[in-house]
């Protein structure tokens, strides 16, 4: 076992974990954060993406040890303290962009690390951000329209035409 | 996943000496290697982190070349290029996805020679060099054959050294599930000459395909290449393309790349 510190959404944490243990199992199993999903466990569908010192990463294609010391932003962080959205949380929300929601904190995860390097992204920069983060209800329209939303951009209000 | 010792250098001596405990295995990225371990495919007892040593991240311009730390990531890469050398900027912003490329490095996926990769395409064109704790490797001697790497056991790749060519461009025709490419074509111009190195296609993993590079030396113009039939014998066949398919798509892409560096 190897003794392991790091900061959770700006809370220190520490654990003790084996070297295959991967850093969503740590936030799940350890720290009980179970707002970071596993979807597919292979890289293919971005339920599971987190921040490490402010990048988007796949949290199931990163073991917890390569986080040791690192800033760690989870799903669980996004809403104010008594449980307000953030501005993309809400926007999902306005705009129906989830419906059973599993995908849904990879995709608000990689919508605010895509808004952080872009602050106004057209459709076509949102639709190829989110290539490696799949939604099989929405069709992703809706999913473009928060995203569009969420950056202060007029929003067509239909879906697609 | 079996479970292995893990261990964390921070400098390139200390990566060097962990590697050469028993059944070490370095650890770049880890976007493949994780999911190769957790299909027990790789079974290493130890892993030896070099993502995060300080002296293997960089992008350093350097009298017409791009040097390039071995743990530097994808991201990083993409962004840090595109003023110099954007035709390897945008291959490096076209592999994966966005959270694939901030971890995944060019190192690991030089050391891993995935046939279906992009940077060995770059490299092999562009006559870079693969700088390791021991030794610089020119790319025609370190790609030999899928998967398979000059490299010795325990060596480590500490830097990519870039000649930027005149001209040049990535042309990757993108198998939409895995995002690597089915075929990918890299075409430099330099003052010797032009280089092609393809990428997805052949059995053997990344190549030069001369026959076109000598045609493109004589004229940098797509139809200098028209009439020169690829073989099929040799290529990849999967169920994403057969190897008549692929062997098409090295000539289409070549022209589009030829077209694309202007």
């Amino acid at each position: 076992m190897n003794k392991l510190s790091m900061t959770v959404n700006g809370k220190p944490v520490t654990g003790e974990v084996e070297g295959r243990k991967l850093l969503v199992e740590f936030l799940r199993e350890d720290l009980g954060l179970t707002g970071t999903h596993v979807g597919c466990d292979t890289s293919q569908c971005g339920a599971c993406v987190v921040h490490v010192n402010g990048k988007a990463v796949k949290s199931c294609t990163m073991f917890a040890l390569e986080a040791e010391n690192a800033d760690v932003a989870t799903i669980e962080g996004q809403a104010a303290e008594d449980g307000t959205l953030n501005t993309i949380q809400q926007a999902f929300q306005d705009h129906h962009g989830l419906q059973c929601g599993y995908c849904t904190p990879g995709m608000v995860m990689s919508a605010a690390a895509l808004l952080r390097d872009n602050p106004r992204p057209d459709a076509d920069e949102i639709r190829e951000y989110l290539a490696g983060n799949l939604c099989r209800c929405t069709g992703y329209h809706n999913i473009i329209r928060a995203i569009l939303a969420a950056s202060g951009q007029e929003v067509a209000p239909l879906a697609a035409e | 996943m079996y479970d292995f010792e893990f261990d964390r250098p921070r400098t390139i001596a200390e990566a060097v000496d962990a590697l050469r405990q028993e059944d070490a295995q370095a650890l770049g990225g880890g976007q493949t290697l994780i999911p190769t371990m957790k299909q027990r495919l790789a079974m290493p007892s130890r892993l030896v982190s070099v993502r995060e040593i300080a002296e293997m991240r960089f992008v350093r311009p350097a009298d017409g070349m791009i040097c390039i730390g071995g743990a530097t990531a994808h991201a990083t890469v993409a962004a840090e290029v595109a003023a110099v050398f954007p035709a390897l900027a945008a291959l490096a912003g076209q592999i994966g996805d966005p959270a694939v490329r901030n971890r995944g490095t060019i190192g690991g996926s030089l050391a891993n020679n995935d046939p279906s990769a992009c940077y060995p395409a770059a490299v092999l064109a562009s006559d870079a060099i693969i700088a390791t704790d021991r030794r610089e490797i020119a790319a025609d001697d370190y790609f030999q054959g899928m998967f398979t790497t000059a490299l010795d056991e325990g060596e480590l790749i500490t830097e990519i050294r870039f000649p930027v060519p005149e001209r040049a461009n990535y042309q990757k025709f993108e198998q939409p599930a895995s995002r690597f490419a089915l075929v990918g074509v890299f075409v430099a111009q330099r003052a010797g000459g032009v280089r092609v190195a393809v990428t997805g296609a052949s059995d053997d993993g990344v190549y030069r395909w001369v026959e076109a590079e000598e045609a493109l030396t004589q004229r940098f113009h797509g139809d200098a290449i028209k009439g020169i039939t690829v073989p099929e014998d040799g290529m990849i066949s999967d169920l994403h393309g057969s190897a008549a398919y692929r062997a098409h798509l090295v000539a289409v892409l070549t022209a589009q790349a030829v077209a694309a560096a202007g």
